[in-house]
């Protein structure tokens, strides 16, 4: 307890005192170290772009990054000067110094947000400068809680993935059948939101060939958490090929499970919701099956799409992502590894 | 607990015995929930606020222990999400600004020398209906009926359609309800600050704080119609079918959004704002001066009331606007940094120029300006439509958040209970343990959410109850677990010495720190009626000038008395020249009487009783006309000395 209520404390505790200003570089290094380190790993990050928008921001994001710190350094620095000087002995001054206030408050800052600010319309007007009209054209409506994905001039239709080819703009129309959505791939092109009743767009351009995670990111209820989808880039030529099977009948099963397994599937209660292309199964209200055993995950990114993932997925989704629209499947335990068999066989 | 007072001269024992007659209450139960006394409603705000304060910060602990690996499954979705959604809304709602206009409650009538508020009826009021809100939205959690739609209640998803059941009823309901207490307790500061401030302080004399809080109350009046018409409209929708926010009936679902961030974005800095006013309120008492720049500080509080009501599209970046309108929101975003720079830099040279006590207060002040600068520049950068895009909805956002409001709002926070805690206590608070407190609140604050901007980048997004390994979100998440948990510790060793002090502290002086305004010209706690003696006021630093003092000795004539009955004194608005002598209210059960009949009409609406509803509606009217049936004595007018 403290023994009296005079602030001014003795000489020596003031000293001990002096610890403070020494570790407050301190934090602020390792502040600095954590940032850099951060930049590595398998992260779907906005700092390591693989295509046109995102390096845009990227770079848009290095060039604050940079402003923050210098500023940031001068701000501690007087922080600093005023913990280490101004305390002890140190004589108040009573002058009003507003030109200090005023240039370092808001002069040069004015200044410097003025510039950033036209960079910012700069980046901005390049986000916005999507491709022509005769660019391929991908369809994405937003559902709770999954993305179904059609091709423009193609009938076919797949979910929670999107293909598109190497280097080229492709242009994508947003749509949601029920909440707002949000369609953010990080490493290709910020947000754009999926708005109820209208219709948005924006591209995508991927420098290099490979997977791009996305994700939806506006709250969109219960599993917001896993609405997830790739973004996978090919070659245009094995674009194309990808394109034209995806307008194709889904394979044929070739075994007997395969075969037992379509049955059950067409005549169970699976194709009440969901389609599978030149089989009678045509559900719109789940996700387009006709090329299932091809797809990164199931349930938009909620489990790995291996067989015993997809055993437990048809038997219950309830338990593996609460909330979903698929209830509980009434399948008999000798059906479920044929049903197995034939959706792992669609690629 | 009340240190006695020894008359000051010119003021007799039995003028002091009047007022205490007048001023105090009988210390019963009856007494106890009629107060009108600004002091108690602040101190119970403070209470009441600090309370649901815990409740949020607890939901925040379940929700980090559930991210703190992944796929755990410490919670369903279900209840996650209305564990974030009640977060949100109650710290927003619940805990800050009702904190603050505690402080406002507690300290305004002190700080320019008055009895009490302008209204101290609707002052109780007030607090009775923030406290009936408050409960009527917290009982809905453990019936799994809480909001969970996160606290900005975006349709269609809050919609009847893809959200039935109670809970965004609650959320509707709840925040009509709470915003009567937040209106009429703006229009109270108003009116307090403009006529019932000490002779002599005209405008240019008024603490920073007040400027604070004035300038707050009214974006709170301009601002919260916003969000009231679009729960209302919510509300209309989820109930009657009525089409507003229904694109198939010819509505608009953005219609929501727009009204909600007139309010909201405003809302930021009413939060803020205040905060700021605290930390010009205690560094002169830690650097031995006044705060530099009163003017600019003044004009940059006008400014941001002014432009915070155009910045508003900057939280609907990806909407898919116009591009024209999102160059000029931008530029508007970029602008309202400005102001916030100016006060910054301020304090830092009044810190240059000053003397430093390093104490507790002073500690969060430094604490608060590491940490506010850090969400200020994340805050300009998102005023850039593009970079706004990319990170928005991640947890780069929310790391920004919490840095502007812990850092900008929580920490002045801090800083205002160590330097008021012996002026509305009337007792000393334990320094060592005040210092321990601070340090845990600050590492613990930004191991917590300094990573976040690191797996917002990674494109983690925000309100997801659970995420895969896959992405790389793992460690970075278990160090913010890790931090928030430091950072509830250092919040349980604040609570702790609030505690040992009411215990254990030494008593208070009347002005332990030399603080400058005049709050810490009367006694600790002060008595019912704030100041034997009206002060008059000479200068920007009252206590620190011997002329107030002197006035209150030699100036003790009648009129600056007023012992002869429940009365202040009320100023000209510019000037703060003496206008006349009013009668102010006694205490009353009134003002518990109509929260409680609104409580009975929202719980009415809430179920659909209605005509339970119709009757408490009608209980409502019946109780506003006994309040106000005229029965005050006429003021008088004076003839003022000087």
């Amino acid at each position: 307890m403290e023994k009296t209520a005079d602030p001014t404390v003795s000489a020596a505790r003031y000293a001990r005192r002096r610890a403070l200003p020494r570790r407050l570089p301190v934090l602020t290094t390792l502040c600095g170290l954590l940032l850099l380190a951060g930049c590595a790993g398998d992260a779907p990050s906005a700092l390591n772009p693989g295509g046109a928008g995102a390096t845009r921001v990227a770079g848009l994001w290095w060039l604050l990054f940079w402003i923050s710190v210098a500023v940031f350094a001068e701000v501690m620095a007087l922080l600093v000067w005023a913990l280490v000087f101004r305390r002890g002995n140190a004589r108040v001054r009573h002058g009003q110094p507003l030109r200090f206030v005023t240039i370092a408050g808001a002069g040069l800052p004015f200044v410097i947000l003025v510039a950033v600010y036209g960079v910012g319309l700069r980046d901005l007007a390049a986000l916005g400068d999507g491709p022509g009209p005769d660019a391929p054209t991908v369809e994405v409506t937003g559902h709770k809680w999954w993305w179904e994905v059609r091709y423009q001039g193609a009938s076919g239709a797949t979910a929670n993935e999107i293909h598109i080819p190497v280097g080229e703009r492709v242009k994508v129309r947003l749509r949601t059948d029920d909440v707002l959505h949000s369609f953010w791939v990080p490493q290709l092109m910020p947000k754009t939101d999926l708005i109820a009743g209208e219709t948005r767009e924006t591209w995508l351009r991927a420098e290099r060939a490979g997977s791009y995670r996305g994700q939806c990111a506006e709250y969109c209820g219960t599993q917001h958490a896993h609405m997830a989808f790739l973004v996978v880039a090919q070659p245009r030529t094995d674009f194309d090929a990808w394109l034209a099977r995806l307008d194709a009948p889904a394979r044929e099963p070739r075994t007997d499970a395969e075969r037992r397994g379509q049955q059950a599937f067409v005549q169970g209660t699976c194709a009440a919701c969901h389609a599978v292309r030149g089989t009678g199964a045509a559900g719109r209200v789940g996700p387009d099956l006709s090329n299932v055993g091809s797809r990164w995950s199931l349930g938009a990114g909620a489990v790995p799409n291996d067989a015993g993932h997809l055993g437990g997925w048809i038997a219950n989704t309830q338990t593996v992502k609460p909330g979903n629209a698929m209830p509980p499947q009434p399948v008999d335990a000798a059906q479920l590894p044929d049903l197995i068999a034939y959706l792992r066989s669609l690629e | 607990m009340s240190t006695t007072t020894t008359p000051p001269p010119g003021v007799s024992e039995q003028d002091l015995a009047r007022l205490a007659e007048h001023w105090g209450e009988r210390p019963s139960l009856r007494g106890w929930f009629s107060t009108v006394d600004h002091k108690k409603i602040g101190r119970r705000y403070l209470v009441t606020a600090g309370f649901f304060f815990v409740l949020a910060g607890l939901s925040a602990l379940v929700m980090r222990t559930q991210l703190a690996r992944p796929e755990a499954g410490v919670v369903s979705p279900q209840e996650y999400n209305q564990l974030f959604s009640m977060h949100g809304t109650a710290m927003i709602f619940l805990f800050a600004t009702p904190m603050l206009f505690g402080f406002g409650n507690f300290l305004v009538p002190l700080m320019i020398g008055a009895r009490d508020m302008a209204f101290p009826r609707l002052n109780a009021f007030g607090y009775w209906v923030f406290l009936f809100a408050g409960l009527f939205m917290w009982a809905s959690l453990p019936f799994g009926a809480a909001p969970n739609n996160g606290w900005f209640a975006y349709v269609p998803l809050s919609g009847e359609q893809h959200n039935p059941g109670l809970h965004m009823d609650v959320y509707a309901l709840g925040l009509l309800f709470l915003g009567i207490s937040t209106t009429a307790a703006s229009i109270n500061f108003i009116v307090t600050a403009l006529k019932l401030r000490a002779p002599g302080m005209s405008l240019n004399r008024v603490p920073l704080f007040v400027w604070a809080i004035v300038a707050t109350a009214f974006m709170v009046i301009f601002a919260l119609p916003a969000l009231n018409v679009d729960n209302a409209m919510l509300f209309l929708d989820r109930r009657f079918g009525t089409h507003f926010f229904d694109p198939s009936g010819g509505g608009n679902v953005l219609l929501w959004q727009h009204l909600f961030w007139i309010f909201g974005h405003p809302d930021v800095y009413i939060i803020v704002m205040p905060a700021l006013g605290i930390v010009s309120a205690v560094l002169p008492a830690f650097t031995r001066r006044g705060v530099v720049g009163y003017p600019l500080i003044v004009l940059s509080i006008v400014s941001i009331a002014i432009i915070s009501f155009g910045v508003w599209v900057h939280h609907m970046f990806a909407t898919g606007l116009p591009q024209l309108s999102y160059s000029f929101f931008s530029a508007a975003s970029t602008i309202i940094t400005i102001p916030s720079g100016i006060q910054i830099f301020a304090w830092l040279a009044t810190m240059l120029l000053g003397r430093l006590v390093l104490r507790v207060p002073l500690l969060y002040v430094i604490g608060f300006v590491v940490t506010f600068v850090l969400g200020g520049f994340t805050g300009a950068m998102f005023a850039l439509t593009a970079f706004d895009q990319q990170v928005t909805d991640s947890y780069f956002v929310v790391a920004h958040f919490h840095y502007v409001l812990i850092g900008g709002a929580v920490f002045p926070m801090l800083a205002g209970i160590y330097y008021w805690l012996p002026k509305i206590t009337g007792r000393m608070y334990h320094e060592r343990l005040g210092r321990w407190a601070f340090w845990l609140v600050f590492a613990g604050m930004h191991v917590t959410f300094f990573p976040m901007h690191l797996y917002g980048l990674f494109g983690m997004p925000r309100r997801v109850y659970t995420y895969r390994s896959e992405p790389g979100w793992d460690g970075w998440n278990l160090v913010s677990t890790v931090g928030s948990y430091l950072l509830a510790v250092g919040l349980l060793l604040v609570l702790v010495g609030v505690v040992h002090a009411l215990r254990r502290g030494r008593p208070a002086p009347p002005d332990p720190w030399e603080g400058d305004s005049l709050e810490w010209a009367t006694a600790s706690p002060p008595e019912p009626y704030n100041f034997p003696v009206l002060p008059r006021v000479h200068s920007l630093h009252p206590a620190w000038d011997e002329r107030t003092a002197e006035s209150v000795r030699a100036g003790a004539t009648a009129d600056r008395i007023l012992s002869d009955g429940r009365r202040t004194l009320v100023t000209s608005e510019l000037d703060a020249h003496p206008e006349r002598a009013v009668q102010m209210p006694e205490s009353t059960l009134m003002p518990l009487v109509l929260a409680g009949a609104l409580l009975v009409f929202f719980t009415s609406m809430l179920f659909a009783w209605y005509p339970v509803a119709a009757v408490a509606a009608l209980a409502v009217a019946a109780t506003i006309a006994v309040w106000l049936w005229p029965s005050r004595r006429p003021d008088e007018e004076l003839g003022v000395s000087g």
